[in-house]
């Protein structure tokens, strides 16, 4: 099954490196590769997450399909300035809670979301606790 | 006449949110118009905890994520590892993993259907639950010395062999417990007041439960068939015969009666593990004294009993991780809490919140 879907994404998006089941897009591409895959049967986002390196973040999805029983990783790189990146929340309504808590931990905001606001830490508390360089 | 909408707050104590858990409910009258769900008083901040500790260290950590789970998050986080690490489990551990993973799905969805009916107001039918539960916990407490938090898994296996005397206690509860469901079937399932609370209430349908990434008995009850155990196998998961139940409506009463049955099915994989369970070492030889794995990145997710529990590890080569996600089945599931209440009296917006089986520990991590 992952086949199928991993050689329609190196036709499509030739800018993609996928190795296995992860694919590694250049932050433009992130919107159509997601429109493509939700158009694809991938229904579930199973999980949303970042990764704070020393030069820049990387955002992590997990799209999975409930029926196809597929999983791929989609990663893309978005700079330390001003971090933000389009809301998933159009395709799959999971990504709300999961966005928020991205912004919540690491201050990444997502343009787009209907609630852009904390969701695990105080509304009042100032700093994103998962960066490194959070005292 | 002029009626008012109000805002009702169910704070964060509360008898009925399981936990500490804030539901902004507007209502008018009794029925509820909308909700806003504030969490976050049980956050311990454990992703950040993770990067200064290292990887054995972590264990007890995943103890206290889901704390009716702990035998079942131990599990996702050391195959997560082990995974990164190409470690084998051997044959014995990977079965004794089995029959605990099992055992703990027992102990868990007791405590999901005990309180679910007790919300519904009838408190006797929760004492049954914690009976049964109470033989779980005791051959928890036989094996590992804890009842609700066991540091049990390692990395490359479990942490000591089952001690004596505990197959043949096993294989008393099993006969047990398989006329405590019986039990319980004829107490509440075919109770009319029972029925006539849960039939029809909260449905939550197949496209919303698709849409926001439900797992476990929440999804199945809406009728999506999906169990990670059966999509992406993990340990030995594919050699048992076991179903995987699911509802058609996806109202409370399905939610319910997936928890009861996948309670049957457990019994039969328990069976089939201690049948075939192998002597042997339960630790893997040639895992390393120091837990170093190489620099890469790992994504597993196993069946926990309150959905599908992922855990993201992002190794720097060192014996710390450098960035440890917790993709949380309770936290991603309480999201539809929001709309799934819309237009239920006070009454039933308890019921739809107790049939969803979240616990704040995993939703705050």
């Amino acid at each position: 099954m992952v086949n199928n879907i991993i050689s329609v994404l190196k036709e499509k998006f030739p800018e993609a490196t996928i190795q296995e089941d992860i694919v590694v897009v250049p932050f433009q591409s992130l919107l159509s590769l997601i429109e493509l895959l939700h158009g694809e049967g991938f229904d579930y986002l199973q999980d949303i997450t970042a990764v704070d390196w020393p030069d820049r973040f990387t955002l992590v999805y997990q799209v999975c399909s409930y029926h196809l029983s597929t999983r791929l990783e989609v990663k893309t790189d978005i700079p330390k300035e001003n971090p933000s990146a389009p809301s998933l929340t159009p395709y799959w309504e999971s990504a709300n809670w999961l966005e928020r808590e991205i912004y919540d931990m690491f201050g990444i905001k997502f343009t787009g979301h209907p609630n852009m606001k904390r969701i695990l830490l105080d509304e009042d508390f100032s700093g994103y606790p998962l960066r490194k360089d959070y005292q | 006449m002029n009626t008012q909408e109000i805002t009702l707050n169910m704070g964060p104590q509360h008898p009925s949110t399981h936990g500490v858990f804030r539901l902004i409910l507007k209502l008018d009258g009794e029925v509820a118009t909308g909700g806003t769900s504030v969490i976050g008083y049980l956050h311990r901040g454990l992703e950040k905890l993770a990067e200064s500790r290292t990887y054995p260290q972590f264990i007890p950590y995943t103890d206290r994520l889901d704390y009716l789970a702990s035998m079942s998050n131990n599990l996702a986080y050391v195959q997560a590892v082990e995974k990164l690490m190409g470690i084998e489990v051997p044959e014995r551990a990977e079965y004794i993993r089995v029959i605990f993973a099992e055992l703990q799905r027992i102990a868990s969805h007791m405590i999901g259907v005990g309180t679910f009916v007790m919300d519904l107001g009838a408190v006797t039918a929760v004492f049954y639950p914690f009976i049964h539960r109470e033989k779980v916990i005791d051959l928890f407490s036989m094996t590992c010395g804890g009842r609700l938090t066991y540091n049990y898994m390692r990395i490359g296996g479990v942490s000591h062999d089952l001690p004596w005397g505990f197959v043949p206690r096993l294989y008393y509860f099993l006969d047990y417990m398989r006329t405590a469901i019986d039990e319980y079937h004829q107490l509440v399932t075919g109770n009319e007041i029972f029925l006539s609370r849960t039939k029809g209430v909260g449905i939550i349908t197949p496209e919303d439960a698709r849409s926001y990434g439900l797992s476990g008995p929440n999804l199945r009850g809406s009728g999506v068939r999906y169990d990670v155990r059966r999509a992406f196998p993990y340990g030995i998961y594919d050699r048992f015969e076991f179903n995987v139940p699911w509802g058609e409506t996806g109202d409370c009463f399905d939610r319910y009666m997936v928890r009861v049955q996948e309670m049957e099915e457990s019994v039969r994989i328990i069976e089939q593990a201690v049948r075939d369970m192998p002597e042997g070492p339960v630790m893997a030889a040639n895992v390393p004294k120091v837990i170093k794995p190489p620099a890469g990145e790992v994504y597993h997710s196993t069946e926990n009993p309150k959905g599908e529990l992922g855990f993201y590890i992002v190794s720097d080569g060192s014996t710390k991780p450098y960035r440890i996600h917790i993709r949380r089945p309770s936290f991603v599931n309480l999201a539809v809490l929001d709309k799934a209440i819309i237009g239920w009296k006070v009454a039933d917006v308890i019921a739809i919140l107790t049939s969803l089986d979240f616990v704040l520990g995993e939703v705050d991590g």
